[in-house]
């Protein structure tokens, strides 16, 4: 257990250091720092001067540890394009990026089980059918195309919800929330459903499957025998063998939510994290796109290494085996 | 008579049984054929050229589908988007794009993937554990935002002057990149399949060197799969383009491809809507039925998955 540990925590750190390495190369070989910094007027003391501050005149790894040292403090440079330190920049618009993701994630994990528990109990049925139908054309199209399929409906056709935009917010001092406010609710109904309908999907076909397995097992058919009730066989007993699965998936999942924020804040020109990285890409805003690229890793490597755990905890015969093979 | 033969022969097989019996299956390849034939056909098919400026003419902007333009009189079939260009002609060109970037990139991450899978499979040791170490890693991000990230970083270390050019390499290299562990993987599986085989025993006793074994022998063996993988891929890839393109990420803007039309026609969407419609039907259309053909080529060359 131990070595397995050590070996998932090494892996990790390496992951990060040559995340770290790219975009820390982004930074100090694209474009000459000083230059940008200095513009037009300068003197060559003037560069010699920011040069030595800036360390740029140290040996190669002594700037990559300075560098890491930096963004492990939260201290990720200054933006190109607005003139203001990154860490601002995304502390400001992280709350729009977690509010969408967790409201998603949210409606992913309630649709997905109730839906999963009707088709694997109602194969036949024409609403089953239709849902199993759609979430197969849900899976097969591009997450920005459902997302302006919805706009058109629900927005350009019936007026129903705002096309783009947060709606009102309220600050809350550390937090600036969308969720209190009705146009705020209002403008996160379709992000929402077009950033959680890929999960929804997979978590319902998971569900489904392992409900189908466990339903032609003995301990079912015991359970009908005692007499219980078809909810309670349902709900309490097929539903509950399912979850272990089930919740490793939604873990692994929530990684991939915030990625696919990038494209859905595009689409809805959704103020959080994600489009501000389009928005760097687009305007070669060096310190923001190293800022996100560091972010998402982190982020990522926080989450694998977590499932994994979690993983071996739950599962026992994975710690002998790993423990062995590996 | 041996012609006939061989066609008697491919009608019968077990896969274009499938194929006969399954509804879904015909509709999405005839619907991918017509996209193919109009995709590689297009300046045959195309009434204009949607990229020459010479054709365009300013008063022909903002033509509603079906119908003549009310000042000069030119009928436009799908309408026409502000700049005057005819939106069938631009969409075919798109589509050429769109098919010709996704066959690419499913190709690069072909050779990339079939190459350090045989070379890790056959080689095992320290190399293997490398090789599958880093694949493991990548699985661990979505492929698509792994796309994203390359081609955003890589567009960065373009020199300015040469991003237009570029950037449709960059978007290939890119998705190719975030693509090619399943190939790995999987060659890999069977390369440590065949490798114990009495053939691969037999051409080594022979005197052949480790290159040709691979190549010439275990390579033919673990071809099948990676043709499913392959259809998958290009599903996907074409997926991951028409998104990089339309986070405008992805291909120039004087190269559009369907992703590209589609953000260019959500701008308009309130007013002249058929930009967006036209484009993103057909993207809608390409992604559906290259997707379904996809599964049940999984499902009929793969009877356990069921």
């Amino acid at each position: 257990m131990l070595t397995f540990l050590l070996r998932r925590l090494f892996q990790s750190f390496l992951v990060l250091l040559v995340t770290g390495l790219i975009a820390f190369s982004m930074f100090r070989f694209v474009g000459d720092p000083v230059e940008v910094m200095l513009g037009q007027e300068r003197t060559t003391e003037d560069i010699a001067e920011l040069r030595d501050r800036l360390g740029l005149n140290d040996p190669f790894p002594v700037q990559y540890a300075n560098f890491l040292w930096g963004a492990m403090n939260g201290e990720m440079g200054v933006s190109f394009q607005q003139g203001r330190p990154v860490s601002d920049l995304i502390a400001e618009r992280a709350p729009a990026t977690l509010e969408l993701a967790a409201v998603s994630g949210l409606i992913a994990v309630v649709l997905g089980i109730v839906f999963g528990v009707y088709t694997a109990n109602n194969g036949r049925g024409i609403v089953a059918q239709t849902i199993m139908t759609g979430s197969l054309i849900g899976v097969s199209l591009p997450t920005f195309l459902i997302g302006i399929l919805l706009i058109n409906l629900f927005a350009v056709e019936l007026r129903w919800l705002p096309s783009n935009g947060r709606g009102e917010t309220v600050d809350l001092g550390w937090w600036d929330t969308g969720l209190l406010t009705a146009s705020g609710l209002q403008a996160m109904i379709l992000p929402a459903i077009t950033l959680g309908l890929y999960q929804m999907t997979l978590i319902m076909r998971l569900v489904r499957s392992e409900m189908m397995e466990v339903m032609r097992q003995d301990f079912i058919r015991f359970a009908r025998a005692r007499g219980l009730s078809e909810r309670s066989v349902t709900f309490g007993h097929a539903l509950r063998n399912t979850m272990l699965p089930v919740i490793t998936v939604i873990g692994l999942q929530l990684g991939s939510i915030i990625a696919f924020a990038i494209i859905t804040e595009t689409v809805f020109q959704w103020p959080g994290i994600g489009l501000l990285f389009i928005n760097a890409i687009n305007s070669v805003d060096i310190p923001v796109m190293a800022a996100y690229l560091m972010l998402i890793s982190v982020m990522f490597v926080a989450i694998n290494f977590f499932v994994d755990i979690i993983y071996v905890m739950i599962d026992p015969r994975l710690r002998v085996d790993r423990a062995g093979a590996r | 008579m041996a012609f006939a033969e061989r066609l008697r022969r491919g009608w019968d097989s077990d896969l274009a049984y499938s194929f006969r019996t399954s509804p879904v299956a015909i509709v999405s390849a005839t619907l991918t054929l017509i996209l193919l034939v109009g995709a590689i056909f297009a300046p045959l098919i195309a009434p204009y050229d949607p990229f020459d400026p010479a054709t365009l003419n300013l008063m022909n902007g903002r033509t509603p589908p079906f119908s003549a333009n009310q000042i000069t009189g030119d009928y436009f079939l799908l309408g026409t988007d502000d700049q005057g260009r005819d939106m069938f002609s631009t969409i075919l060109y798109g589509l050429r794009i769109s098919l010709f970037v996704g066959f690419s990139a499913v190709l690069f991450a072909l050779v990339l993937g079939v190459t350090l899978g045989l070379i890790a499979g056959y080689a095992g040791g320290w190399t293997d554990t490398i090789i599958m170490r880093v694949a493991d890693i990548q699985l661990t991000f979505p492929s698509i935002l792994l796309a994203m990230l390359i081609s955003g970083v890589a567009q960065v270390w373009v020199d300015p002057a040469d991003r237009q050019e570029a950037a449709i390499i960059v978007l290939i290299v890119a998705i190719g990149l975030s693509d090619w562990v399943q190939f790995a993987r999987v060659v890999r599986a069977s390369v440590l399949v065949e490798r114990g085989k009495e053939y691969v025993q037999a051409a080594r006793l022979i005197g052949r060197g480790p290159t040709a074994i691979m190549l010439r022998h275990v390579l033919p063996n673990t071809l099948s799969p990676v043709l499913v993988i392959a259809t998958i891929g290009l599903a996907l890839a074409i997926i991951a383009e028409a998104t990089l393109s339309y986070l405008g990420v992805g291909v120039p803007p004087t190269q559009p491809s369907l992703g590209t039309l589609v953000r260019i026609g959500q701008d308009f969407m309130w007013s002249e809507r058929w930009i967006l419609v036209t484009s993103g039907l057909t993207l809608l259309v390409l992604a559906l039925s290259v997707n379904l053909l996809g599964d049940w080529l999984r499902a009929a060359l793969n009877p356990k998955l069921q």
